[in-house]
């Protein structure tokens, strides 16, 4: 299968600190791999790294066979790779169709159009209904933003990263902030829409080992900015070892 | 629905303000010619801040832009026709907006705010300085143009303002808005609202942040040239004082006077100022102590200004109607 997304030996340092040292990681064609490790480890700054934010000190970052070093988040839409935040983000006096409506306009390079009408454009509504629709926010398109509750939130704030159509999705703790028996729901529309919205592969990042568990086609577990492991669940999860070293204690599944 | 209502309003409030010269004696009229530059130059101030969350505190900047142009034009260059000046002094003010917006908005917040102070600042001590370029503290002329190639020889300066011109700057200003309309309300106005709301959200979903506050910056210029040319042409003087801090400041009053969260609402703004000025100033010479009351109590009690708060008191209205 195709290698998407890419990390050769990466290393990132703050002064002194390695964050990240020699990381080599695939994210391939249909797969969801879940980064999970302990605070610290480096998964933020591995994110970053994947998405732009941050330029490795050596090594190199890889999305469809391309260096993205440097590559600003705008560009990297552009690519087809999209973000969500750990913490939900939202533009808070914009409706349901306007957020969703951000990223389709983007995606349909419709933004230099400062005089047609938005609102008359067809082809934006009609990807814009069919995004809600994929979450389930069909019915709260007028709805403003500040308004909803959390877990419409979350998923309004992934549907828009949806929306830009991307190849790659990178999900930062896509349920924190999430009541427990909301976090299944929105982890199944989320995979549901990904397959309906032709995304390629997704990278999780998760605390919760349980959603890593349940949803993961690959983990990939880092400790003290180096990858401690690459495994399928159900290897990973066998070895007690190793879910210590990723969360601290010891826990079956 | 949305846009309905506000073709009614927009419709209402264009009919009511080509009732005045009929009704109103013709101080009246000419008294409402600043509220048309005001008025238009906000639409562009506006942009900036009420969709982009950028507030300009050299806004006035661009009003001398206007109103110098026109003197340059109308008494350097002999150029008689209004438009051709309008045209000029906005394409002049884009150019100019461009290496400043560069500067500015790559700030936001209090930064963007000072810089565009200091700018403004800048293109004040210029004007007041160069004394044999700009005529220093006393100006340059703006003669009398044609507008749309008339003359209107048979009026003189008073009933020139007072009919034609009026009724000129009131289609300027419909224009101005149906233009500004389209720009918010179009897939670029989108993308300024989302970076108003979240500038880092928005640049993950393919926002051009940076770029998009200065092409807002840059049309904003172009919309406070216009009024200024106006504002110049009235009063037949281009002067330093159009150009100073504290008329960048009249700007931002007007804006949160009116409610900068509606789009029509720096105009109500513009509208309110130039009437309650013109009588507070008549009644009292401590009229600038009683606008300063009414801008505290509009931001502490009523943060939507004017059209927020008919728009509360529609929505009562609506809710308690059967």
């Amino acid at each position: 299968m195709t290698a998407l997304l890419e990390t050769r030996n990466v290393s990132k340092a703050y002064g002194p600190f390695r964050a990240l040292d020699g990381v080599s990681i695939i994210v391939r064609e249909g797969e969801l791999v879940s980064v999970v490790g302990p605070n610290g480890a480096g998964k933020t700054t591995l994110v970053n790294l994947l998405t732009g934010l941050l330029a490795p000190t050596t090594g190199e970052v890889l999305f469809m066979g391309k260096s993205i070093i440097g590559v600003g988040p705008v560009e990297l839409a552009d690519h087809g790779l999209s973000r969500a935040f750990q913490l939900i983000q939202i533009f808070p006096q914009l409706t349901v169709a306007e957020t969703i409506g951000a990223a389709v306009v983007s995606q349909q390079k419709k933004r230099w159009r400062l005089f047609s009408r938005l609102d008359a454009d067809t082809e934006i509504s009609a990807r814009i209904r069919d995004v809600a629709e994929i979450f389930g926010l069909h019915h709260r398109l007028e709805t403003v933003a500040a308004v909803l509750s959390q877990g419409e939130k979350k998923l309004l704030d992934v549907a828009s990263a949806f929306a830009l159509d991307p190849q790659v999705i990178l999900l930062d703790e896509p349920t924190s902030g999430v009541s427990t028996a909301e976090k299944h729901g929105i982890m199944k529309t989320l995979i549901a829409a990904a397959k309906t919205a032709g995304v390629k592969a997704i990278v999780l990042v998760e605390h919760d080992m349980d959603l890593v568990a349940a949803y993961s086609d690959r983990i990939i577990a880092l400790s003290g900015g180096k990858v401690l492991a690459d495994l399928p669940p159900g290897r990973f999860f066998a070895d007690p070892k190793l879910i210590e070293g990723v969360i601290g204690k010891r826990v079956s599944y | 629905m949305k846009f309905s209502r506000a073709g009614v309003v927009a419709i209402a409030g264009t009919a009511m303000l080509a009732l005045v010269p009929v009704v109103a004696p013709p101080y009246y009229s000419g008294l409402m010619i600043p509220f048309f530059g005001y008025a238009i130059a906000l639409l562009g101030f506006n942009l900036l801040f009420g969709y982009t969350g950028l507030l300009s505190f050299g806004h006035a900047m661009f009003l001398g832009f206007g109103a110098y142009g026109a003197a340059v034009m109308g008494a350097v260059l002999g150029v008689k026709s209004f438009e051709a000046v309008l045209l000029a002094v906005m394409l002049f003010a884009m150019a100019a907006a461009l290496p400043i917006g560069l500067l500015c908005a790559r700030y936001v917040g209090i930064f963007f705010g000072m810089l565009t102070l200091a700018f403004g600042m800048l293109f004040h001590s210029f004007l007041f300085k160069f004394y044999h370029l700009t005529g220093g503290d006393s100006g340059m002329r703006v003669p009398r143009m044609n507008i749309l190639g008339l003359t209107f020889a048979q009026y003189n300066k008073i009933e020139f303002l007072a009919q034609p011109f009026y009724y000129y700057c009131l289609a300027l200003l419909v224009l101005a808005g149906l233009l500004m309309w389209r720009i918010v309300h179009s897939p670029f106005g989108l993308h300024l609202r989302a970076i108003r709301d979240n500038p880092r959200k928005a640049e993950y979903l393919g926002v051009h942040v940076r770029r998009f506050r200065l092409a807002a910056f840059v049309i904003s210029a172009a919309f406070g040239a216009a009024g200024g040319a106006i504002l110049g042409f009235r009063i037949g003087l281009a002067d330093p004082e159009l150009v100073y801090w504290t008329q960048s400041g009249q700007l931002v009053f007007m804006a949160v006077l009116g409610g900068f969260s509606n789009f029509f609402g720096p105009i109500i703004g513009a509208l309110t100022f130039t009437l309650l000025q013109d009588q507070l100033q008549s009644l009292t010479q401590y009229w600038r102590f009683v606008l300063g009351a009414i801008l505290a109590i509009i931001v502490i009690g009523f943060p939507g200004g004017i059209a927020g708060v008919v728009d509360d008191l529609r929505g009562r209205f609506a809710r308690s109607a059967p």
